[in-house]
């Protein structure tokens, strides 16, 4: 399988990080990184990363399982996601999060016919101080109102970039 | 670009840089004592590292508030295997959004306290795990882990003194047990993150099964203050046995919701009243969290509490990561249980039964009975369940699950007694059902 | 040995190793601790949170599968605690858990099952929906029921960690998590089934057996599977006269509860459709069906005359065979027929290897010395392909003694993968290796040798000559290839070996010459099939085959007479380390007789009745015990277990005839000529073959 180079440079750093013998360290890394490349996390990337790191494919596939950021399914151009934890809860978490599902009639994990928008209702993602806390790919958009958040769908949807919805600003760098 | 604004009432000792401008580059930090712990720290034996470290009174930042220097005491001096510092930045205990902030400001920090645990120990080699969804964390920690190996902090040769030391950034990709030491590590590894049999404890057989220091992000910053100002200050700053500051994360209803960096055993009602601005629309106290989900919840009149391990643990509750969840009148404390247990059922790793099978009952319990379809059994029920549960499972992530919902049956069974008989949610305007 | 540490368990002090776990001292004690994913030789896991304890001292209760014994330590089982700890567990358990136990294959041997019954929880107090998930195939043999997986993780040690194949794992998170093959939606693996075994639930079924019979309703009859060498034992479930499954889950015999998917499941030949259930002779060319008496009468008719007129016979036995029917073979044909022409398909050099440790006793390594000794070299053999209990010994050997592990092959093999040392050579060419390995090898306190049919004859001599030269304890083991072959060769069906490695004094043809010759007048096959790899030079000879097919053997035959399979019969078998067990009839096939009747009758029917002897198993083996040195072991112990024979200890004086000894080497799915009539060993082929084919058209 090839990758760009940016991503192989990426791999390579990341093998160097381990011992010689350890290099299955590397697995979970490089499926995060190679998903964003490549969409999903494909049987094709399962059999790479394993013939990369030394694991067997069945290794990577238990992996894939386990962890809720690696994906079968290719998502969204952009993945809203919206935490209703605790905190985010008390604050509002919960009606943003509805609030995604009505406007776009999808519902936990789903895309948009377009491809552009998929939603998902995550857990506490670090945020709680600023809540209600959204993360749009991996940027965090803090202390989220209805009317921020409006305007972030509808400007995702009409093709706009996050960056060009003025109204709401991604706050991590 | 601050979160939230500091308050006066804040003694900053590890955020003290946050509000310089660039304040995440080796500049900034070597300008303001950076690097000054280490350098001290490389002329002291290793026993002399620890004992400062003992009588700081540090303890774990992670939840547990295990003391620091007694944990790195246990790593074996002679070990035919290499010894690793693994830093814990998975942070994802609800509530809690404290690492967050002392890596993305204070980068430098963190490095210093974790080469100078690796003094402690004869460690060459760190890792700092950090969560996948703070992606661009991972990014700010690579270039100042770059920035210190230009300046020959890292490397073959820390700070021209002879001593080898390397650290690493790792990606983890979603999974809340894996913050859970053991779990954590088997995930470094590149594997489902499910913990392990204990003892052996990391620090015997760690990272690749060689001796680990493991510690939570805020702990390994506190090491450098440590270094610069001496055991006997830190452990000063707070109250017998419970070294420094802390940074608390309020969040819920208040108006000043915020990280914030107060002493240890800081009163948690002036915390919220004070510091936390009060609550929000005037409305009354209900109920507080104290430190992150897993704590059993206090009601407001438990509230008038200082805020260390010891003290809390007195009011029956934890002092956990540092997430106070402040919760006022309107909140459903049926639906704040059962938006709780959903994370745990959904967190919990599926290794051992109670957990796995406790979790997930009680979140379908709980959302039958915020419904309104439940019967006075199912409270006994709840409790019960959540009693079978606790001190059963192979990780603390069931007794996390448990021990608040206990203390919410227990706490505010009249609540739970209000959605009996198919009764709406009293609070249904305040806190909606939320998906599965 | 360590002092023994002092506890008490339940008010009793008992005394143990230390390390000991409390529930294996509990058990030694007859005090049961349960458990589902504690597993005696796997990895623990205190994954299922079924053997807590109360322990003094200590605030909460412990798991007992993960603890240590400590001195002083007070253990308790029985308390108000640690009764509704368990009943809460099992309450849990069963939330996802189906209630079709009525139509579950484990119904009636389920652990599950057992426990609720004796813990409680049979009421539950869940009303929620259950999770569920559409049964899957794996593979021709495994079937995997998610519901009703209770996540102990078994079978995925059994898989990794026994078998060395690590073809089970686990995907998904929380009460989400199920077990998955290794291929995506199938599985790759040697199909050994142990997984199925293992289950403690109805999780994972065999295609062979579910759904076919409840365990209740079966006799279970241990015997000894009649396929390689390693001389497993396999309890046939048997319901009327129809075999169900084949298990060892009382853990009797040599290989404890572990089977290949021979063992499990290639007893299906026997009711095969081209079972032969009459005996045949040919008339105007053709094989016409006649009565046991006719055919009897025939054969010995014809062995008659040739006899009298002392023509030339040629005696082909088997490797399949009881030792009883071997050496009744064998004595008839030398007393009666009078003939010294009696062959088999040789497939290891044992004779060589005996005369080599000629004077030493005890070199003979035993089934369970290759799971007691540290170390092992392994030459000329891929182990896990065709001694796959072998393998299984020494592997567990290496999880839990660490046993050093030196291989010497032509290709790759699974032993490779925990090898210290790993050399490729020709086959034929190992034994240059031998130098190389020697400072490793001596270094060894223990080893044990296993070598493969490429090393024969004087190879076998120098191959001891260096293994005793190595100063240290060195047992060895000659490869041989079926259920029988060591028993055949003990038995004296060469022509210069009688029973015993008594040398004959006499000559005579081996099975090729006999094909070969245009002289025999009379060629008796009982149980092989020689003419697979060509036919017969001599079209005049009278060929006499016993057999339960029409093997290419049985196609020239003038007369064919239907023997009983292994499955079929009583006697003894003599596995590839000399081990000497019994066979014991679980059906009986209509129409057949055994070998060692059709021998007695022919006998009888020439009237040599006498010479022979009654045909009844037990009281040839009497005849064994006292004429076969090293057989000389009552069968009340043979009941008990496996015996090993040591069968001389002195010079072995003939030519092995290293040109004729030539291994099959059948894999894991293969079985000689017997293996094609195995329904589920084809079906799981020709599951491998189709999808190798899919693959390689998906990749072009
Ligand atoms: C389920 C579970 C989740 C945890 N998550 C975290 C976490 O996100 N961050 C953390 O530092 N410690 C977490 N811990 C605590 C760690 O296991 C460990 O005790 C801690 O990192 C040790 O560091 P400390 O001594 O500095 O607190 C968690 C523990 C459990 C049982
Ligand atoms: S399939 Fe059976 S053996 Fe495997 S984990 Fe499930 S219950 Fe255990
Ligand atoms: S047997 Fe001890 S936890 Fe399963």
């Amino acid at each position: 399988m090839t990758f760009s180079p940016e991503l192989e440079a990426r791999f390579e750093k990341f093998l160097a990080k381990y011992p010689a013998d350890r290099k299955r360290s590397a697995v979970i890394p490089m499926l995060i990184y190679a998903q964003d490349e490549v969409g999903a996390i494909t049987d094709e990337l399962v059999q790479e990363v394993a013939k990369r790191t030394g694991a067997t494919p069945l290794q990577v596939t238990e992996v894939v399982g386990f962890y809720s950021m690696l994906h079968r399914k290719p998502q969204g151009k952009y993945h809203v996601q919206v935490c209703t934890n605790i905190s985010c809860l008390l604050v509002g978490g919960a009606e943003l999060w509805e609030q995604a599902c009505h406007k776009l009639g999808i519902g936990h994990k789903e895309t948009t016919k377009d491809g552009r928008i998929s939603i998902e209702e995550v857990e506490c993602m670090g945020a709680c101080s600023w809540a209600p806390a959204v993360q749009v790919n991996y940027d965090f958009y803090h202390d989220v109102t209805p009317e921020q958040f409006d305007k972030l769908i509808d400007g995702l949807a009409a093709g706009k970039k996050p960056e060009e919805i003025a109204e709401v600003k991604k706050v991590s760098c | 670009m601050l979160y939230n604004q500091p308050d006066p009432l804040e003694v900053k000792v590890l955020s003290r840089r946050f509000t310089l401008p660039n304040s995440q580059s080796i500049e900034t930090y070597l300008a303001n004592d950076g690097y000054k712990a280490l350098e001290k720290a490389l002329g002291l034996t290793q026993e002399q590292i620890i004992d400062e470290v003992k009588a700081s009174g540090l303890r774990g930042r992670g939840g547990a508030g295990f003391p620091t220097g007694l944990k790195w005491s246990f790593v074996p001096r002679q070990s035919p295997k290499p010894k690793y510092i693994m830093v814990n930045a998975d942070e994802s205990e609800p509530g809690t959004c404290k690492d967050r902030l002392l890596i993305e400001y204070d980068p430098h920090q963190l490095i210093e306290g974790v080469i100078i645990a690796g003094l402690a120990v004869g460690a060459q080699q760190g890792y700092v795990y950090i969560r996948g969804e703070y992606r661009y964390l991972i990014d700010v920690m690579d270039r100042a882990i770059d920035e210190a190996y230009a300046k020959g902090i890292l490397g073959d040769n820390v700070m021209g003194r002879g001593v080898k030391f390397h650290l690493a950034t790792h990606s983890g990709a979603g999974a809340y047990e894996c913050g859970e030491e053991s779990a954590l590590l088997e995930s470094f590894e590149g594997k489902r993150g499910n913990p392990r049999i204990r003892p052996p404890f990391p620090a015997v057989a760690g990272c690749y099964q060689s001796p680990t220091i493991l510690n939570n992000v805020e702990t390994f910053c506190a090491v450098p203050p440590i270094f610069l100002h001496g055991g006997a200050y830190f452990a000063g700053l707070g109250t017998p046995k419970n070294g420094g500051t802390r940074l608390f994360c309020l969040s819920g209803h208040i108006n000043k919701p915020g990280v914030y960096e107060l002493p240890m055993g800081f009163n948690l009602m002036r915390m919220i009243k004070e510091v936390g601005g009060g609550m929000r629309g005037g409305k009354k106290l209900k109920a507080v969290i104290p430190g992150g989900s897993s704590c059993p919840v206090l009601k407001a009149d438990e509230c008038d509490i200082a805020m260390d391990f010891d003290s809390v643990a007195a009011a029956k509750s934890m002092l956990g990561s540092g997430g106070v969840v402040v919760m006022d009148e309107d909140t459903c404390m049926v639906n704040a249980a059962l938006r709780i247990m959903k994370f745990y059922a959904h967190e919990s790793c599926g290794w051992c039964i109670p957990c796995r099978e406790g979790t997930t009952w009680l979140k379908k319990l709980l959302t039958r009975f915020h419904e309104g379809m439940g019967q006075r059994s199912d409270i006994v029920l709840i409790g019960d369940l959540s009693k079978n549960m606790l001190g059963r499972t192979f990780c603390p992530l069931g007794d996390a699950a448990a021990m608040p919902t206990i203390a919410f049956v227990e706490k505010f069974q009249d609540e739970f007694e209000a959605h009996l008989d198919g009764r709406p949610c009293p609070f249904e305007k305040s806190s909606r059902l939320v998906a599965v | 040995m360590a002092d023994l540490v002092k506890f008490t368990i339940d008010g009793r002090e008992i005394e143990t190793a230390p390390g000991t776990l409390v529930i294996e001292a509990a058990k030694k004690n007859g005090i049961e601790i349960p458990s589902f994913c504690y597993y005696e030789g796997l990895t623990l896991q205190a994954a299922c949170r079924m053997c807590l304890v109360e322990v003094e001292k200590m605030p909460k209760m412990q798991v007992a599968c993960t603890l240590p014994v400590g001195p002083g330590m007070v253990v308790r089982t029985d308390t108000e605690q640690v009764r509704k700890a368990r009943k809460s567990t099992l309450e849990f358990l069963l939330t996802n858990h189906p209630l079709d136990c009525p139509v579950c294959d484990k119904g009636g041997e389920c652990e599950l099952q057992d426990m609720v019954f004796r813990y409680g929880a049979g009421e539950s107090r869940f009303t929620e929906n259950k999770l569920h998930v559409d049964e899957q195939q794996w593979s021709p043999v495994v079937f995997y029921d998610g519901p009703r997986c209770i996540l102990c993780f078994r079978c995925v040690r059994a898989c990794e960690e026994g078998m060395g194949v690590a073809a089970l794992g686990v995907i998904n998170r929380g009460a989400m998590s199920l077990i998955a093959p290794n291929r995506g939606d199938h599985l790759e693996c040697d199909e050994c089934g142990q997984c199925i075994d293992i289950c403690p639930v109805g999780a994972l079924t065999s295609g062979a057996y579910r759904y076919q019979t409840r365990p209740w309703e079966m006799e279970h009859v241990g015997t000894i599977c009649t396929h390689c060498s390693d001389g497993c034992k396999t309890t046939l479930g048997v319901r009327g006269d129809e075999i169900m499954r084949g298990n060892n889950r009382d853990r009797s015999g040599v290989n404890g509860e572990f089977l290949c998917a021979k063992g499990r499941y290639a007893y299906d030949f026997y009711n095969h459709a081209e079972r032969i259930q009459t005996p045949m002779v040919r008339v105007g060319g053709k094989l016409e069906p006649v009565s046991w008496s006719k055919a009897l009468e025939l054969v010995a008719r014809k062995f008659g005359e040739i006899r009298s007129r002392s023509g030339e016979f040629g005696v082909i036995g088997s490797n399949h065979t009881t030792n009883e029917e071997n050496f009744y073979l064998q004595k008839f044909a030398r007393n009666g027929l009078n003939t010294n022409n009696i062959d088999h398909h040789r497939t290891g050099d044992v004779v060589t290897l005996i005369d080599a440790l000629s004077g030493t006793s005890g070199q003979l390594a035993t089934t369970q010395d290759l799971y007691d000794k540290k170390a092992f070299l392994i030459i000329g053999t891929d182990l896990a392909m065709e001694h796959p209990f072998l393998s299984y010994q020494i592997r567990a050997s290496f999880r839990h003694h660490a046993a050093h592990l030196y291989t010497i092959t032509a290709d790759k093999v699974r032993e490779e993968d925990y090898a210290v040392r790993t050399i490729r050579r020709n086959a034929g060419d190992e034994l240059g290796a031998l130098e190389d390995l020697r400072a490793n090898l001596a270094a060894e306190a223990e080893l044990v040798i296993i070598f493969g049919d490429s090393v024969k004859g004087d190879a076998v001599r120098k191959l001891v000559e260096f293994g005793q030269s190595l100063g240290n304890a060195v047992k060895y083991c000659a490869l041989v290839d079926y259920s029988n072959s060591r028993g055949a060769v003990d038995m004296g069906l060469t022509p210069e070996l009688l029973p015993g490695y008594h040398p004959s004094g006499a000559s005579g043809p081996s099975v090729k010459e006999m094909l070969a010759s245009q002289t025999l007048e009379a060629l008796w096959v009982v149980g092989a099939n020689p003419l697979k790899s060509g036919p017969m030079a001599s079209k005049k000879t009278f060929v006499v085959v016993q057999d339960m097919f029409l093997t290419e053997t049985a196609q020239r035959a003038d007369v064919v007479l239907p023997a009983a399979s292994a499955y079929e019969k009583n006697g003894t078998v003599t596995n590839v380390c000399g081990e000497v067990q019994r066979l014991t009839r679980a059906v009986s096939a209509i129409g057949v007789k055994t070998d060692l009747e059709i021998i007695g009758l022919i006998a009888k029917e020439m009237g040599l009745a006498a010479l022979v002897g009654p045909w009844v198993p037990d009281t040839v083996y009497g005849e064994i015990r006292k004429t076969v040195k090293g057989y000389n072991i009552p069968l009340a112990m043979l009941a008990v277990q496996a015996q090993q024979t040591a069968p001389v200890n002195g010079r072995v004086p003939v030519n092995s005839r290293p040109e004729l000894i030539q291994s099959a080497h059948d894999g894991l799915f293969t079985s000689g000529t017997l293996g094609r009539y195995s329904k589920i060993l084809h079906s799981v082929m020709e599951s491998r073959e189709s999808r190798s084919q899919q693959e390689e058209m998906a990749h072009s």
